[in-house]
């Protein structure tokens, strides 16, 4: 793990706009979250949440300064492990759930060190981690959508990052599925490493994340769960949509 | 097939078995990230749109040897590509119409500056028709030395940058975030999956080339539960269609190579259809 002292914030986006052609996707993004948090990125549809975890990435051109644990681009991005949506690929693929979680670990690899069996003890550790391991030689195409999204967090905790960036795991994803990764998650952030969820339903907020962040093209509200999670701040990020949003926020929250 | 038997022991017929396994065997490899990278179609364009650059190869070169006509090949047939690749990121063309275009456009020219070249004195000396159905036993003793130096440079490539490789075609976007170079990776297996196409079709012909790149990568999808499984398998059905083509239409004049070699791989790849089908699936 990177010392950089507790003061250092995990993630610290400063000024940082995203365009595609004439349309801006966010616009002047100032974030900055802790360390050892669980933090979630909530907002609208189009709201920009997938450019600014692009930007982040450097998977799109941005204006602004985006740091990790106080380093900039290539030297902070090293430190982020990376799971995309589970939609996002095409998993009929021949490989088994191992193969899939070995990828986590290509980039440490040179291309002539075969994968020894160091290797394939950490990739058992990760899935074992998620609950996964008795699935390990199970054909990928064959996975649930919810052990789809196990496995590519198994796959991002054998990287052994400080910040772990998720675009939406928990979508369309059953409920021991759901109780997994955020098993998951919560040990990673027990052992202060910092995690980072664009999230999708209001509902689960409040039980899942400590950290938040509301974004509509900019930042509406960030901060403690505890103090940014209220209506008004909800009624200005979602606006009229509010009352579409899943989950019955309005019982909850009203 | 006594016939096909007696051959082996000629050594124009090994030097063809010998290039049949090189290129059918490349061809399947490499099949299997244009398969599954959903590529097939940049194969088949590529293939066509070589025919152009056969014939004015021989016009320059003046005389049917290999290198001009091979470079020629290469370099339309990558123009293809690239054409189709700039059509496709036009706003209302979709990238299969785009390849479409290229495609026959690519093989129209080639076919008609074939037609001129042919009608002019002696062109049928040219035997540039072989390059549209192929023909194994036009292949010559001293084409195998860097027929096979050129495979070996293919697969060295891609055994190199086999893990990228891999990681973006399964999945790119994780790639591109673990400092990947999409975009160099992508550029490489194009250029290896050109060359090798170039390099097949004096064998196999540019009309059915790409059946060769696709088939074998598809039947190996079927039997196989690991990436580089898939990959040594549809190389061993590649090699062995493309070998059991050579042969056959050498053992009987006037057939040509390509048909032959299409046939065996595509039977191949129905059986493994068929069987995958009836075996219970695996839970």
């Amino acid at each position: 793990m990177v010392k950089g002292g507790a003061a250092v914030p995990a993630l610290e986006l400063s000024d940082v706009s995203v365009t595609y052609g004439q349309t801006l996707a966010i616009a002047n993004v100032d974030l900055s979250v802790p360390q050892g948090t669980l933090a979630a990125i909530v907002g609208p549809n189009g709201a920009g949440k997938s450019s600014l975890i692009r930007a982040v990435l450097g998977l799109t051109t941005a204006a602004g300064d985006v740091k990790v644990l106080g380093r900039q681009g290539a030297a902070g991005r090293q430190l982020i492990a990376y799971v995309p949506q589970r939609t996002s690929v095409d998993w009929d693929f021949p490989a088994d759930v191992l193969d899939v979680v070995l990828m986590g670990l290509y980039r440490e690899l040179r291309w002539w060190r075969r994968i020894g069996r160091d290797e394939r003890d950490r990739a058992m550790r990760a899935l074992a981690e998620v609950g996964m391991a008795d699935l390990a030689r199970r054909q990928v195409a064959q996975l649930s959508g919810g052990q789809q999204q196990r496995v590519f967090l198994a796959r991002a905790l054998v990287q052994d990052a400080d910040v772990y960036l998720l675009d939406e795991p928990l979508t369309g994803v059953d409920a021991p599925s759901e109780a997994a990764l955020m098993a998951s998650l919560r040990n990673l952030v027990a052992v202060g490493r910092t995690v980072i969820a664009v999230h999708h339903d209001l509902s689960t907020l409040q039980a899942y994340f400590d950290w938040l962040a509301l974004i509509d093209r900019k930042v509406i509200a960030a901060g403690p769960l505890a103090e940014c999670l209220t209506v008004e701040n909800l009624r200005s990020t979602y606006g009229k949509q509010l009352m579409a949003v899943p989950g019955g926020w309005a019982a909850a929250y009203a | 097939m006594p016939d096909v038997l007696a051959l082996l022991g000629d050594p124009t017929v090994r030097t063809v078995g010998a290039s049949a396994v090189l290129l059918g065997g490349a061809a399947g490899g490499l099949g299997v990230f244009a398969v599954l990278r959903r590529q097939s179609l940049l194969g088949d364009a590529m293939a066509h749109a070589a025919l152009p650059g056969v014939v004015v190869g021989y016009l320059v070169s003046g005389e049917r040897s290999t290198g001009p006509i091979l470079a020629g090949a290469l370099v339309s047939g990558l123009l293809a590509g690239l054409a189709a690749l700039y059509l496709s990121r036009l706003p209302r063309i979709k990238s299969d119409a785009a390849l479409g275009i290229s495609l026959s456009l690519g093989f129209a020219l080639g076919v008609v500056l074939l037609t001129r070249v042919q009608a002019s004195a002696g062109g049928h000396q040219a035997g540039l028709e072989a390059y549209l159905f192929g023909q194994a036993a036009a292949t010559l003793r001293s084409d195998l030395p860097w027929l096979a130096g050129a495979v070996v440079l293919c697969m060295a490539t891609t055994l190199v940058a086999w893990r990228p490789a891999k990681l973006t075609t399964f999945d790119r976007e994780y790639a591109a975030a673990s400092h990947v170079r999409v975009r160099l990776v992508d550029a490489l297996l194009t250029s290896v999956l050109a060359v090798t196409i170039v390099l097949g079709l004096r064998m196999v012909g540019v009309v059915l080339m790409s059946a060769l790149v696709v088939a074998p990568a598809v039947a190996a999808r079927q039997w196989s539960s690991s990436f580089v499984g898939m990959a040594l398998g549809a190389a061993a059905i590649g090699a062995g269609s493309t070998l059991s083509g050579a042969l056959i239409s050498a053992s009987m004049p006037g057939l040509a190579t390509g048909p032959v070699t299409v046939v065996v791989a595509s039977a191949l790849a129905g059986v493994a259809l068929l069987t995958s089908r009836l075996k219970p699936r695996r839970a």
